[in-house]
C-alpha cells in the first residue's frame, strides 16, 4: 500500500487513518484493545520495539497495556467497571490486593468494611429485585414485543404499587381508627352536632320494605343504598377522636392530612421516577428523543428474542428512519412556502381548530346534560319503580357519555390532523395533546356540573352553604360518581378485550374474506392505552378524598387489567408499525400522569378550601370548610410551634420566599447560559486542535517520505538499531526528530501492514 | 483459570461476583445455560471454548443482528474465531446486565459497532450499522441518498472534532445524552 499524499484528505471525505504515527498517539486509547486482540496471531507483524518489550512466552500476552492500565487505575474504582477481559480483570484485582497488603491495618479494615458493605448492598438489591411484581411476565413481553410495549406494562406495575401504598396509608390512618371505635377496642368520641337542625338531617339510605333483587345490584354498582353509609364513603367517618393512653388521635385532622399526604406522595414518586435513569440536559436545546444518534446507536432492543418480533423491529426501524428523513425534507419544503400558501394553510388550520372546538363543546355539553338528567332521575323517581336496565343506564349515564366521547374524539382528531399539514412528528404529538385534553377535561366538566348542582339552591344563597335538600351529604354523592366512573372504566376495558379483540382475532385468523384482510389484526396502540389508565388513575386520585377505599379498588382493578392486557396482547395483537420509542414513552407517560395529578388536585383543593363541608355527615361537621381543622389544631400546639406556623403562613414570609426562589432561578438560568457558551467554545477549540494535529502529522509524514527517498538514493549505513527504534517509541513522552542519516528499515515494513 | 469440576466452587462464585456485575443467581443461571451448550463429552471442563455457531443458537442471540460482532468482541481466543469460554460468556452477560454502568456499556457498544476493528466508527462502519438495523434484505435497505443524508446527520450530531469519524470519547459523549441506550442495551437470561 503506497502511503501517498492522499493519506490526509482534508475535506475530501473521510481520511484514511492508516498512518502508524496516528496509532501511537496517546489519545488513541481505543486502540489499546485492538493491539491486545491482534497480538496473539499477528505478533510476527508487530514492530520491533514491541518485540523487544520482552513479552511473556505464554499464550496470553501480558503486554505493556495491562501495566499501563495498572498505573492509571485508581484503587477505589471497582474492578468490574473496567472494560477488559476476565483474565485481565483478575490480574488487576490481584495487583490491588497486593497493594492493600502494604497499607496500614486500619486502612485494610476500612477497605474490608467497604467491600462487605458493597456485597451486602448487592445481595439486598438481588433480594428486592426477586420480589418485584411480574418480573417474569414483563421479561417475556419484552422479548416478544420490545421495550416500547414493555414500558407500558412497567408503568402499569408502577400504578399498582402506588395505589397499594396509598390504600395502606388511608387504611391505617383513616379507616382503622374508625374500625377500632366501631368495635370498641379503644375509647373514642363521636362528633357532637352543633350546626342548625335543618342542615343535619341525613335520612338513612338503606332500602326499606320489599326490595327487589335487582335493586341490590344497582346499589352495589353505584354505591347507593346499603353501600352509602359504610366505610366506603366520606359520610361514615363521623368520629372525633380516639383516646389512647398517651395521645389523642384526632380524626378530622388525620383525614385531611392523610389525603393531602397521598397526593404529595404520588407527586414525589412520579417526579422521582421520571428523572431516574434519564439525565435531563437543559444546556443543549436539541430534541433529545428524535435525534438520529439516539435512533441509530440505541435503536436495537437487545432484549428481543422472538424471530417475528425481530423482523417487525427491523421494519419499524426502517419506517422510522424513512419518516425522519422525509420529515427533514418536509421541513425544507415548509421553509420555502410562498405567502399565498402560508395564508391558505393558516386559514385552513383556523377552520379546523374551530371545528375541533365545536366538537369538544358538543361533548362537554352532552356530559353536562347527562349528569343533570342522571341526578334528577335518581332523586325524583320513586325508588322501587325503577326498571333494572333503565335504572342502571341512567345511573351510569355520565360515565357512558364520557367513555363515548373518549372513544369518538380521537378518531375525529386523526382525520382532522391530516388536513392541517404539520410535520409527522408534530402530528403525532398534537393529536396526543388533544386526546389528553379531552380525557381530563371531561372529568372536569362532570365535577363542575356536580358542583353547580350542589351549590344551587333555587336562585337564592344556600342556607347551609350547599343544597341540603337534594344533597344532605354531598361529598358522598361526589364519591359515588367517582366510584361509578372507576367501575365503568374497568368494565369497559374488560368488555372491549372480550367482545372486540378476541372476536376480531378469531375472524382474522379463520376467515379469509377480503374484509378480514382489510381490517387486519388489532394493533396495540401504546398512547391510547396509556391515556386510558391515566384517566383511571386521575379518577382514583380525585376519589381518594371522598371515598378512602377507592385506592384499594383501583389496586385490584389495575391488577386484573394487567392480566387482561397481557393475554389480549399475546393472543390478539401485533405491535404497531408506527413505533413509540421507549424513552419518549416514559417521559410521555409520566408527563401525562403529572397533568392528571394536577387536574386531580384542583377539585380536591376547591373542596377543602372553598366549599362548605356537609353538616350532616363526615368528619368536618362542626367546621365551616374542611381546612378550618388545621388552624384549630395549630391553636392547640405549644407556643413555640404555634408561632412557627403563624410565621410560615404570614404574607411577609411568603413574599420573601417567593423573591428568594426567583433569585435562585435567575442564577441557574444565567449559569446554564454561561455553560452553553463554554461548551460551544470548547467544541470549536477541539475541532481546531484536531486540524492542527492532522496538519502537523501531514507535514511530518512528508518530511519522512522525503528522507526515505533520499535514503534510497544512498547506500545504507550500519547504524545502531537501538537508536533507530527508540525514535518512535510509544512510551516516550517526547518525540525525537529523525536524525540525518539513519532510518529504521523495519519502520518501512510496518508501513505495509 | 477455570475449574476442572463441572460445578462452580464457592470461591470461584464469589470471585465472579467481585469481577462482574452479575448476581449470584445470574452467575448460576449462566453456568447452567453454558453447560447446555457444551457437547456431552466435555461436560467436565470449563476451559472448553464453545464455537460461535453453537453460541448463535441461543434464543437471546438468534435474532440479534449484532450476534457475530458480539461473539468476536467478547472472545479472547487466539484464533479470533468468535468462540467463547465460560469467562468470556460471563463478561458478555455482565456488560449486558441491568447493573452495569453506562460507561462500560457504551465502551462495548462502540467495539461492537466498530465492524472493521480500527478503533473509530468511520463511514463504512456506520453504513453497515444502519443496514444491520434495517435488515439486510435489499428491499429493507435505505436508498443511497437516504443513507448519505442519514450518515451526514449522524456525523453532524456526534463528530465533535470534525474528522469524519466517531472515536470512543465522542461516542460515549453522544450516548450519555441518549435516553434510550441503557434500557435497550440489555440482555437478561
Amino acid at each position: 500500500m503506497e502511503p501517498g499524499s492522499d493519506v490526509f484528505q482534508w475535506g475530501h471525505g473521510p481520511p484514511l487513518l492508516s498512518n502508524p504515527l496516528l496509532d501511537q498517539l496517546p489519545s488513541y486509547q481505543s486502540l489499546r484493545y485492538r493491539r491486545r486482540l491482534s497480538s496473539g496471531s499477528s505478533r510476527r507483524k508487530r514492530s520491533v520495539s514491541r518485540q523487544r518489550m520482552g513479552s511473556s512466552s505464554s499464550g496470553r500476552w501480558a503486554g505493556p497495556d495491562t501495566d499501563d492500565l495498572l498505573k492509571t487505575i485508581s484503587p477505589q474504582r471497582p474492578v468490574k467497571e473496567l472494560p477488559i477481559s476476565m483474565s485481565d480483570k483478575r490480574r488487576v484485582w490481584e495487583h490491588h490486593k497486593e497493594q492493600h497488603r502494604d497499607l496500614s491495618s486500619l486502612h485494610q479494615w476500612w477497605l474490608g468494611r467497604q467491600r462487605s458493605f458493597r456485597r451486602f448492598k448487592d445481595d439486598s438489591h438481588e433480594l428486592l429485585s426477586a420480589l418485584v411484581l411480574w418480573r417474569k411476565d414483563i421479561h417475556v413481553i419484552e422479548g416478544k414485543f420490545g421495550t416500547g410495549i414493555q414500558s407500558y406494562f412497567s408503568f402499569l406495575r408502577f400504578l399498582v404499587v402506588l395505589n397499594l401504598v396509598m390504600f395502606l396509608m388511608l387504611f391505617c390512618f383513616v379507616t382503622l381508627p374508625v374500625i377500632i371505635s366501631d368495635y370498641e377496642v379503644a375509647n373514642s368520641t363521636m362528633l357532637n352536632v352543633t350546626a342548625s337542625f335543618n342542615c343535619t338531617i341525613y335520612p338513612s339510605t338503606v332500602r326499606q320494605g320489599l326490595v327487589l333483587f335487582h335493586q341490590y345490584i344497582i346499589d352495589a354498582l353505584s354505591g347507593t343504598g346499603f353501600l352509602e353509609q359504610t366505610y366506603l364513603f366520606y359520610g361514615y367517618y363521623r368520629m372525633d377522636s380516639v383516646h389512647f393512653p398517651t395521645i389523642q388521635y384526632r380524626m378530622p385532622l388525620a383525614y385531611l392530612l392523610t389525603s393531602i399526604a397521598c397526593l404529595l406522595l404520588s407527586l414525589f414518586w412520579t417526579v422521582k421516577r421520571s428523572v431516574h435513569g434519564f439525565k435531563l440536559n437543559l444546556i443543549q436545546d436539541e430534541d433529545r428523543f428524535q435525534s438520529f444518534c439516539n435512533k441509530i446507536f440505541a435503536g436495537w432492543d437487545f432484549c428481543i428474542t422472538d424471530e417475528r418480533a425481530a423482523r417487525l423491529k427491523h421494519s419499524s426501524l426502517h419506517y422510522e428512519l424513512k419518516t425522519d428523513l422525509d420529515e427533514e425534507r418536509i421541513k425544507q419544503k415548509i421553509a420555502h412556502r410562498t405567502r399565498k400558501e402560508i395564508c391558505h394553510i393558516y386559514f385552513l388550520r383556523l377552520l379546523l381548530n374551530m371545528f375541533v372546538i365545536g366538537v369538544l363543546g358538543g361533548c362537554f355539553y352532552a356530559i353536562y346534560r347527562a349528569t343533570i338528567y342522571s341526578q334528577e332521575y335518581s332523586q325524583t323517581q320513586p325508588q322501587q319503580a325503577q326498571n333494572f336496565i333503565v335504572g342502571l343506564i341512567v345511573e351510569y349515564l355520565p360515565s357512558i357519555v364520557i367513555t363515548a366521547a373518549n372513544f369518538i374524539t380521537p378518531l375525529i382528531f386523526e382525520v382532522v390532523i391530516r388536513y392541517e399539514d404539520y410535520s409527522p412528528a408534530f402530528e403525532i404529538r398534537f393529536t396526543l395533546i388533544r386526546c389528553v385534553f379531552v380525557r381530563l377535561a371531561s372529568i372536569g366538566v362532570l365535577l363542575f356540573t356536580l358542583w353547580s348542582q350542589i351549590t344551587f339552591c333555587g336562585g337564592e344563597s344556600c342556607f347551609c352553604g350547599y343544597n341540603n335538600n337534594l344533597y344532605p351529604c354531598w361529598e358522598t354523592r361526589v364519591g359515588q360518581e367517582m366510584y361509578k366512573l372507576a367501575i365503568f372504566d374497568f368494565l369497559i376495558i374488560g368488555a372491549v378485550a372480550v367482545l372486540v379483540e378476541f372476536p376480531r382475532n378469531l375472524i382474522v385468523t379463520h376467515c379469509s374474506c377480503s374484509l378480514a384482510k382489510w381490517f387486519g389484526q388489532q394493533e396495540f396502540s401504546v398512547p391510547q392505552n396509556v391515556l386510558e389508565i391515566v384517566y383511571g388513575q386521575t379518577i382514583c386520585w380525585i376519589g381518594s378524598y371522598y371515598s378512602p377505599l377507592i385506592p384499594g379498588i383501583s389496586t385490584i382493578k389495575y391488577f386484573i387489567v394487567f392480566y387482561i392486557k397481557k393475554v389480549s396482547l399475546m393472543q390478539n395483537c401485533r405491535p404497531s408499525t408506527r413505533p413509540f420509542r421507549a424513552s419518549s414513552s416514559n417521559f410521555f407517560f409520566l408527563a401525562v400522569l403529572l397533568i392528571g395529578l394536577l387536574v386531580a388536585c384542583v377539585p380536591v383543593g376547591v373542596t377543602i378550601g372553598h366549599i362548605s363541608s356537609s353538616k350532616a355527615c363526615g368528619p368536618f361537621m362542626n367546621y365551616n370548610i374542611s381546612w378550618d381543622v388545621v388552624p384549630s389544631a395549630v391553636e392547640t400546639l405549644p407556643g413555640g410551634a404555634r408561632k412557627f406556623f403563624y410565621v410560615i403562613s404570614s404574607e411577609a414570609f411568603a413574599v420573601t420566599f417567593f423573591v428568594v426562589v426567583c433569585l435562585v432561578l435567575f442564577y441557574f438560568i444565567a449559569l446554564a447560559r454561561a455553560h452553553k457558551l463554554v461548551v460551544k467554545q470548547l467544541k470549536d477549540q477541539l475541532h481546531m486542535e484536531g486540524r492542527d494535529k492532522m496538519f502537523l502529522i501531514q507535514q511530518l509524514y512528508k518530511a519522512q517520505k522525503t528522507f526515505k527517498q533520499q535514503q534510497q538514493l544512498r547506500p545504507r549505513t550500519e547504524g545502531s538499531e537501538l537508536e533507530q527504534e527508540g525514535m518512535l517509541h510509544p512510551d516516550r513522552d517526547y518525540y525525537r526528530p529523525p536524525s540525518s542519516d539513519v532510518f529504521p528499515e523495519d519502520y518501512m515494513d510496518y508501513n505495509l501492514t | 483459570m477455570g475449574s476442572s469440576a463441572s460445578q462452580l466452587t464457592k470461591e470461584l462464585l464469589s470471585e465472579y461476583q467481585e469481577l462482574t456485575f452479575l448476581t449470584k443467581q445470574e452467575i448460576l443461571l449462566a453456568h447452567c445455560r453454558f453447560k447446555e451448550l457444551l457437547p456431552k463429552e466435555s461436560r467436565n471442563t470449563m476451559d472448553y471454548r464453545v464455537p460461535m455457531e453453537k453460541i448463535l443458537t441461543m434464543p437471546e442471540l438468534k435474532s440479534n443482528p449484532f450476534r457475530q460482532r458480539i461473539c468476536y468482541v467478547f472472545s479472547t481466543s487466539e484464533a479470533k474465531d468468535g468462540s467463547l469460554s465460560f469467562e468470556d460468556f460471563l463478561d458478555f452477560l455482565s456488560v449486558f446486565s441491568d447493573s452495569a454502568t453506562p460507561e462500560i456499556k457504551s465502551h462495548y457498544a462502540f467495539r461492537i459497532f466498530d465492524f472493521d476493528d480500527d478503533g473509530t466508527l468511520d463511514r463504512n462502519d456506520l453504513v453497515k450499522l444502519v443496514n444491520c438495523l434495517t435488515g439486510d434484505a435489499p428491499e429493507t435497505r435505505l436508498s443511497q441518498e437516504e443513507m448519505n443524508q442519514l450518515i451526514g446527520n449522524i456525523l453532524e450530531e456526534s463528530d465533535i472534532d470534525k474528522d469524519g469519524t466517531v472515536n470512543l470519547s465522542e461516542f460515549q459523549h453522544v450516548i450519555s445524552r441518549s435516553p434510550d441506550f441503557v434500557s435497550s442495551f440489555k440482555i437478561v437470561l
